[in-house]
């Protein structure tokens, strides 16, 4: 079978005319795989759904327990057919219930790795390689100037900063989901005790992750806190809520941001970050060669970001290559969303998942 | 280097003035002379590199990446050396050879040791040209990504970190119990490391001397007038001046130590200029620091700022361009004078003081007096400042490009002090053009289309024809319209190439720009024939159909009456700002 049988690309998602699903589709479809809950790529509205039990979760949270026709529910490397067409989630390393979906038929199997991570993250299931003949690969930060620190390197800025600014709440942005949490527990591994203090936006996600026996130490509403526990504090936000009213409450904060786009100097002054931190969700550009490479594809398409740069280096790396041309994953709309995104005082946001800058 | 690098990383962050100034202060207390000094040096942007230029450093990241992905990573980033320092492979481990002599000359210890800033001034300063890429390229290999950014913002003189020389003494004088305007007072003829200066300012040695007998002084700047500011100033405590379209210019002359006289001209800056105009510097006969304008003079006559920018095209001073572009000095103040310092003087007795020395001045053309224009309501100076020709300016007229308001009790203080003196530019041209491309931009820029292209219809009537361009701006809108336009290219781009977008131009639909600029000339640059000079938006016409737009023959109409040189120089003697130089 050739790969475009199995799965192409349409103005809604990747489309499988096979198995008649999509995938992380942009537009409410009858049948639709999901790859993680991140809001471009778990929309509400679908007939059908298949996701990772905590993926099915996520959304129920964000979008109420009707958010689809009928849910069901796929294990992690359970093979499962969809109209004749094998299906089977593998993690991806990128937040909590993430997965890669492999579609295997006729002896050709594609991988749809949605966004993806291989660096070691206690709050997401580890990635792993899956072998295949055709990769789908995201490229947000496929560019060699993307090579993201260690995160513990960059969680000790933040640690420093409020040992020099211990008067001084330390405002981190980082989107609700994944994210936050994932500063959480680097802070926490950095052996930062005090309760951390986090936006409404962000309370049933950091529930729900705590629920799934995530550890994350003490972590409290910001609005509950009294002026004097703010001293100090990280203080843990969306994004938008840095710039609105919300962040009024804090006096002469030091404003973070949590984000691999944070490698680039002006966009961390756009967005008016004192202490950028490079965390990333996704793969940097040593990723995203190491990881399409343990795969051992012969072709690799690519979906968002980056698709030139990460085009052109397979085709030095010997592998036929192409980008997909998607649309509704970042790039155009979203570059103005960062600034332009306020989120109403602690009510729930919708993130901004990192693939937008 | 690798504090200093952090205090450039920590300074490119910080918005607030007074943050700035505390990160620096606080390096500057934290680390010893004679590091802290080459530290002030690259701050103040006294520190110049002249064999590393960006082309050495595209070379040398070319020897180590993909060019494309150089190209790809270079348009994103949007500024060279943060894409070669983040791009920088990490170095192969050079296998030592017993016997072999090193590749290269490090200048500095080895391995995973911090080089010190003060090393990398020395080795830089005193290679050769040849050896500069191996020692620039071990040097990079040395450091991390912070490190190498600020090692080649350091050595392309493009630190672009929000901090001016003027803030950088500042920070020296909150190590003690100076002003800002006592150090900068000193500062002139001091060099680095400035270990006197950084000893005075914490209360330990005594105020440094300088042995420069024609030092520069700190030029006074002026803020441009707004709409409304006139209500609250009275007529009767200013003087108003021609604005002349020159180069500003601080020309010194004083006996030395050996009783020889020292003549140096000066741009606005402080960069020594004399050698490009050795025909003005040997003519002067002064003695004393005089502000004024540099123009070229034909039989008394000033030329337009396109004749002096011929002169200053050229690298290489001839007799003959000395004979075609005499050099001239137009005074309008006077600094210093027979070893006196005049700045503590109110304007009217150091005009009194400049009118006394130029008329004592040898009569060669060489130097003469900005007039004081007559007024005694602002209307009567619109009325000047709109006809400078039949109100004093006479041929002189075409080089006037405004007034000047000075306090008549204003003294000559260093920057830009609000108040004491004005600017009020002549009213620029304006058209209506439409956006046609757009570009991304660079730096802070990076993700927004912030580069417009815009044309104007070449038929008999507004909508007929086609759009031809004719000037591209970057500047004049606020950023919310900056996110606007950056909004209409993204929904109404029609065709891309590489970074620039064309975006949707019919008579039907697409965005007019209200375009401001100083002047027209003729170019064969352009297919419109024409250059903008100075161009920027004035205002985004969402309101009006591009259709309605103006049309060619309507500039063509203007470059009858407007005979400008279509650009400005950029360089040291240029009046764009330089982001280091305090200016």
């Amino acid at each position: 079978m050739r790969p475009e049988e199995l799965l192409h690309s349409t103005p809604q998602g990747l489309y499988s005319p096979a198995g008649d699903f999509f995938i992380d589709p942009t537009r409410p479809v009858a049948r639709a795989l999901i790859t993680h809950g991140h809001s471009d790529h778990a929309r509400a509205g679908h007939g059908a759904v298949m996701a990772t039990r905590r993926t099915l979760d996520i959304m129920a949270i964000r979008y109420g327990e009707g958010f689809a026709g009928t849910t069901q529910a796929a294990a992690y490397g359970e093979r499962l057919e969809v109209n004749g067409v094998g299906v089977t989630f593998h993690p991806a390393g990128h937040i909590l219930g993430s997965a890669q979906i492999a579609l295997d038929r006729q002896g050709c199997t594609i991988v749809a790795s949605g966004d993806y991570k291989p660096g070691a993250d206690p709050t997401a299931e580890p990635f792993e390689p899956v072998p295949c003949h055709v990769f789908i690969s995201e490229a947000t930060f496929g560019l060699p100037v993307f090579r993201h620190p260690d995160p513990a390197q960059e969680t000790a800025k933040l640690t420093a900063s409020l040992a020099l600014f211990p008067e001084r709440a330390h405002l981190v942005g980082a989107y609700a989901l994944g994210k936050a949490q994932r500063v959480m527990a680097l802070l926490r591994a950095a052996g930062h005790e005090r309760p951390i203090l986090i936006h409404g936006a962000m309370e049933r996600l950091t529930d729900y992750y705590r629920s799934e026996g995530i550890a994350l130490g003490a972590v409290r509403l910001a609005r509950d806190a009294a002026p004097a526990e703010l001293a100090g504090a990280v203080v843990i936000c969306p994004p938008g809520a840095m710039t609105d009213l919300w962040s009024r409450r804090f006096p002469d904060p030091v404003t973070a941001f949590a984000s691999g786009w944070m490698r680039i100097r002006a966009r961390a002054r756009q967005n008016g970050v004192e202490l950028p931190l490079i965390i990333s969700d996704h793969a940097d550009w040593d990723d995203l060669q190491a990881s399409i490479l343990a795969t051992g594809c012969e072709e690799l398409w690519v979906t968002h970001g980056q698709e030139d740069a990460l085009v052109h280096w397979a085709g030095l790396a010997g592998l036929r290559a192409r980008p997909l041309h998607m649309v509704g994953y970042g790039e155009e709309e979203a570059e103005t969303t960062a600034a332009a995104d306020t989120a109403a005082p602690d009510t729930p946001a919708p993130e901004s998942p990192e693939a937008q800058p | 280097m690798n504090r200093f690098a952090a205090l450039l990383d920590r300074l490119a962050y910080e918005p607030r003035r007074n943050g700035k100034i505390a990160f620096i202060a606080d390096y500057f207390a934290h680390t010893p002379d004679p590091e802290r000094g080459w530290a002030l040096a690259a701050l103040t942007g006294a520190l110049s590199f002249r064999n590393a230029k960006p082309g050495l450093i595209r070379q040398l990241i070319s020897e180590r990446t993909d060019l494309v992905l150089f190209a790809l990573s270079y348009d994103y980033v949007g500024d060279l050396s943060e894409t070669v320092a983040l791009m920088w492979p990490a170095p192969p481990r050079a296998m030592p050879t017993p016997g072999a002599p090193s590749p290269n000359p490090l200048p500095v210890g080895r391995g995973e040791e911090d080089v010190p800033l003060s090393a990398i001034v020395h080795a830089l300063a005193h290679m050769g040209r040849a050896e500069l890429p191996a020692v620039l390229a071990s040097l990079l290999d040395r450091l991390d990504e912070t490190g190498r950014w600020a090692l080649l913002k350091l050595i392309t003189g493009g630190l672009r970190i929000g901090v001016s020389a003027r803030l950088a003494k500042t920070a020296v004088a909150a190590l003690g119990e100076r002003t800002p305007d006592e150090i900068e007072l000193v500062w002139p003829g001091l060099k680095p490391p400035y270990e006197a200066l950084f000893a005075w300012a914490e209360g330990r040695g005594a105020r440094p001397q300088t042995d420069d007998p024609a030092p520069f002084r700190p030029v006074m700047l002026s803020h441009p007038v707004e709409d409304g500011d006139f209500g609250s100033l009275d007529p009767a405590d200013f003087r108003a001046e021609w604005k002349w379209d020159g180069i500003r210019v601080q020309a010194v002359r004083a006996a030395g130590a050996d009783g020889r006289h020292v003549t140096r001209l000066y741009s606005r800056t402080g960069e020594d200029v004399s050698t490009a105009f050795p025909d003005l510097a040997g003519a002067l006969a002064f003695d004393g620091a005089v502000d004024g304008e540099l123009l070229i003079l034909r039989e008394g006559r000033v030329q337009s700022f396109n004749v002096l920018q011929q002169r200053l095209n050229r690298k290489v001073v001839s007799p003959k361009l000395l004979t075609e572009f005499p050099a001239h000095i137009r005074a309008y103040d006077l600094l210093a004078a027979a070893g006196e310092d005049l700045r503590d003087l109110p304007f009217d007795a150091r005009r009194a003081r400049l009118e006394a020395l130029v008329a004592a001045h040898p009569r060669d053309g060489r130097i003469d007096l900005s007039p004081l224009v007559p007024f005694a309501t602002w209307d009567e100076l619109a009325q000047a400042r709109a006809d400078p020709a039949s109100h004093g300016a006479g041929a002189d007229a075409e080089a006037v490009e405004g007034v000047m308001l000075k306090r008549a009790d204003s003294f000559y203080l260093p920057g830009r002090p609000k108040g004491p003196w004005w600017k009020w530019k002549r009213d620029p041209h304006s058209v209506d053009a439409v956006l046609m491309y757009a570009q991304r931009g660079h730096g802070k820029r990076s993700s927004y289309y912030s580069d417009y292209t815009f044309g104007v219809w070449t038929g008999e009537r507004s909508g007929e024809g086609e759009l031809v361009p004719v000037g591209k701006a970057y500047f004049g809108f606020t950023d919310a319209e900056l996110m606007e336009i950056d909004r209409f290219v993204r929904r109404h781009t029609v065709n891309r190439f590489g970074p620039v977008r064309e975006v949707v131009h019919t008579a039907a639909e697409g965005l007019v720009l209200e375009v401001a600029f100083e002047g027209l000339a003729r170019s064969t640059r352009h297919r419109s024939g024409l250059a903008m000079r100075f161009p920027r938006i004035a205002r985004l016409r969402w309101d009006k159909p591009p259709g309605e737009a103006d049309r060619l023959a309507t500039l063509e109409r203007m470059i009858g009456e407007e005979g400008h040189a279509p650009r400005r120089p950029s360089g040291v003697l240029g009046k764009a700002k330089s982001p280091i130089g305090g200016a």
